[in-house]
């Protein structure tokens, strides 16, 4: 019980810094403060807060969950990647949407599209799509949110009542701070989930004897071996995984905070640290999750290893709903929190608690820029702000919030996919085939308002698609993938365990080609904006 | 030139991420625990920051800098 009141303190700190945000802002009613807290944030705040936003549930739960099963691999797939193409992504695209936005005053990508490739109702869809695939990530904070208090308070605070704490906590920060009060908690986050994997990983190697006896029993052991290599992984899903940090630079949230920066300068410290910093945080979770293998005396963490025997032993014989039911057990997304409470005194497994819960609700971005969203893009855009002034449009934001949040949480309380799946499936490979977009709108006089459609209607459809072959088609067992249509003996389109593969590579690789193709093919084709449109970005871009 | 040059680094940090030679094996084992493959990564990661670093330094967009700091902001135009 005593973690689960070090991480509610935690929770009363967080909220507090919100309200303290909302009392410093008071008197200021422009929508400009409260979205993107009067593009004033300094370097210090602007870099943990871009990063922590980047940092999920799926950093700290997902990263330990995905080693525990698959080993070594996934700092590479995950962690190394992103530490070379998100940090690129801002210095190539951030640095230009943050002047554009200070010369232009856009607060969305979507404002910005609108103005580039002369387009009305275009914007709207790509707002909706934007929208849709955003909404996952948002459910990954509160899902997280109920795991981790459910392990940190032993089954005290179930998973229900815990996404509930969490989700309010969330929305009243978001609610009362607006930016401003986001940026707060997220630097504060930030710096916790930092010191987080070097206090776990001294605390749990310590624990643990060292690591030494247990790597080298790993490597003695026919069954727990592959996972100290990658030869459980193939070197297309490997090099498919490097595709999925293209995702950072069209998520809104994270363009929509590239616009709260005092300067540009700013910019630099968070380029040249953002690799180091994920290396912090990710290289000790997947080590951690990767020890768990060798633990032997936590009960859940021995009926997780039991679930994925039966898995690869009577997997392929099990019926596709009891296989699901096996691989749910086998899932190690709580494997870090295991750790802690077998290896943490209880006073530092509370605030290590409160360290993984930092992680967990960074969805606040996401649901403060849904909001942005909203009421710019759309109230804003058709007449509402005009009609009923910008305090109303900021307190529409506010409502925003709230409904956004309440339904967040209705959809966690039933999702039945692990966190990490339900992140990479839909979200990131979605925003990643987005990517072309905003690529296409900062560096391509040519780009139109039709290659933008196409894309973002190709996106749409894509998920969607993958998503329904996922249901239609049930994951086969470890092993061999299952065919779903091969051509002259070559595969491809397969189910996988672990999702779907086209010619051996993960969706998200003939997502991003196709759309980059969709935009040059069709944008050759149709109209381009007028020359003093195209002068307007690239005579300031290129100057 | 320079920034050619630093489309080569770039492109050559991207392809040594793809580090198949380590693939099936986990020995040496760095400092007796460290799986030679995750050692590989996290070096990575230290040279992805150092790459940055040489972006910043050599291909900084100033332009941008000096023209939002010299002209006052104009009305939004979206």
């Amino acid at each position: 019980m005593i973690p689960a009141i070090v991480v509610f303190i935690y929770l009363g700190v967080v909220l507090y810094i919100g309200i303290f945000a909302f009392r410093k802002a008071a008197g200021r009613k422009k929508a400009e403060d409260y979205f993107l807290a009067s593009r004033s944030l300094g370097p210090f705040v602007f870099l943990f807060s871009l990063f922590g936003t980047n940092m999920t549930a799926f950093a700290i739960l997902g990263a330990s969950g995905h080693a525990f099963s698959n080993g070594i691999v996934t700092f590479g797939l995950m962690a190394s990647s992103s530490g070379l193409v998100i940090p690129l992504t801002i210095f190539l695209c951030g640095t230009r949407v943050w002047a554009l936005g200070k010369k232009y005053g856009f607060m969305t990508p979507v404002q910005m599209f609108r103005d580039r490739w002369e387009c009305n109702h275009i914007g709207t869809v790509i707002f909706t799509v934007q929208a849709v695939l955003l909404v996952p990530y948002i459910i990954i904070g509160i899902m997280g949110g109920g795991t981790t208090l459910d392990a940190v308070s032993g089954g005290f605070v179930p998973y229900w009542f815990g996404g509930a704490i969490v989700a309010l906590v969330v929305m009243g920060y978001v609610f009362f701070g607006g930016m401003r009060g986001t940026a707060w908690v997220n630097t504060f986050q930030t710096i916790l989930f930092l010191l987080f994997g070097t206090v776990a990983i001294i605390v749990i190697a310590t624990g643990m004897g060292g690591f030494t006896n247990a790597v080298q029993a790993m490597a003695n052991s026919p069954a727990l071996a592959p996972l100290l290599t990658r030869e459980r992984i193939s070197p297309y899903y490997f090099f498919s995984y490097t595709f999925i940090p293209l995702s950072a630079i069209a998520f809104p949230h994270i363009l929509i905070f590239c616009l709260t920066a005092e300067k540009m300068a700013h910019f630099k410290k968070t380029v040249i640290f953002y690799p180091l910093c994920i290396m912090a945080i990710w290289l000790p979770c997947v080590f951690l999750g990767l020890m768990a293998n060798r633990v032997t005396d936590v009960p859940q963490i021995r009926d997780k290893q039991e679930a994925r025997r039966v898995l690869a032993t009577q997997g392929k014989t099990m019926a596709p709903e009891a296989r699901d039911e096996v691989r749910e057990k086998s899932a190690g997304d709580d494997v870090i929190l295991l750790l802690l409470k077998r290896y943490a005194p209880l006073w530092l497994a509370g605030l290590l608690g409160a360290g993984i819960m930092a992680a967990v609700m960074a969805s606040d971005s996401q649901i403060l820029a849904l909001s942005t969203m909203f009421t710019e893009d759309v109230f804003a855009h058709y007449g509402g702000k005009r009609r009923f002034g910008e305090s109303v449009q900021v307190q529409t934001g506010r409502i925003f919030v709230v409904v956004l949040t309440l339904f967040a949480y209705a959809v966690a309380l039933r999702a039945p996919e692990t966190i990490f799946e339900l992140a990479i499936q839909y979200a990131f490979s979605g925003f990643a085939a987005l990517s072309p977009l905003i690529i296409a709108a900062l560096f391509w006089k040519g780009s139109t308002k039709w290659g933008a459609l196409a894309v973002t209607v190709w996106v749409a459809t894509a998920v969607f698609a993958v998503a329904l072959f996922q249901q239609v088609v049930p994951a086969p067992a470890p092993g061999p993938p299952t065919v779903f249509w091969s051509l002259g003996g070559t595969e491809i389109i397969s189910r996988t365990p672990g999702g779907t593969a086209v010619y051996g590579f993960m969706p998200v690789v003939p997502m991003v080609i196709v759309s980059a193709l969709l935009m040059f093919v069709v944008s050759k084709l149709t109209p381009k904006p007028k020359p003093a449109t195209i002068s307007k970005y690239f005579d300031f871009l290129n100057r | 030139m320079t920034r050619k040059l630093l489309v080569v680094v770039v492109v050559a940090l991207y392809v040594l991420h793809q580090d198949f030679w380590f693939w099936r094996t986990a020995h040496p084992l760095v400092f007796g625990f460290i799986p030679i493959g995750l050692f590989y990564q996290a070096c990575f990661s230290v040279a992805a920051s150092l790459v940055m670093w040489l972006l910043v330094k050599y291909a900084w967009p100033s332009h941008l800098e000096r023209e939002i700091e010299s002209q006052p902001k104009e009305d939004r135009s979206a």
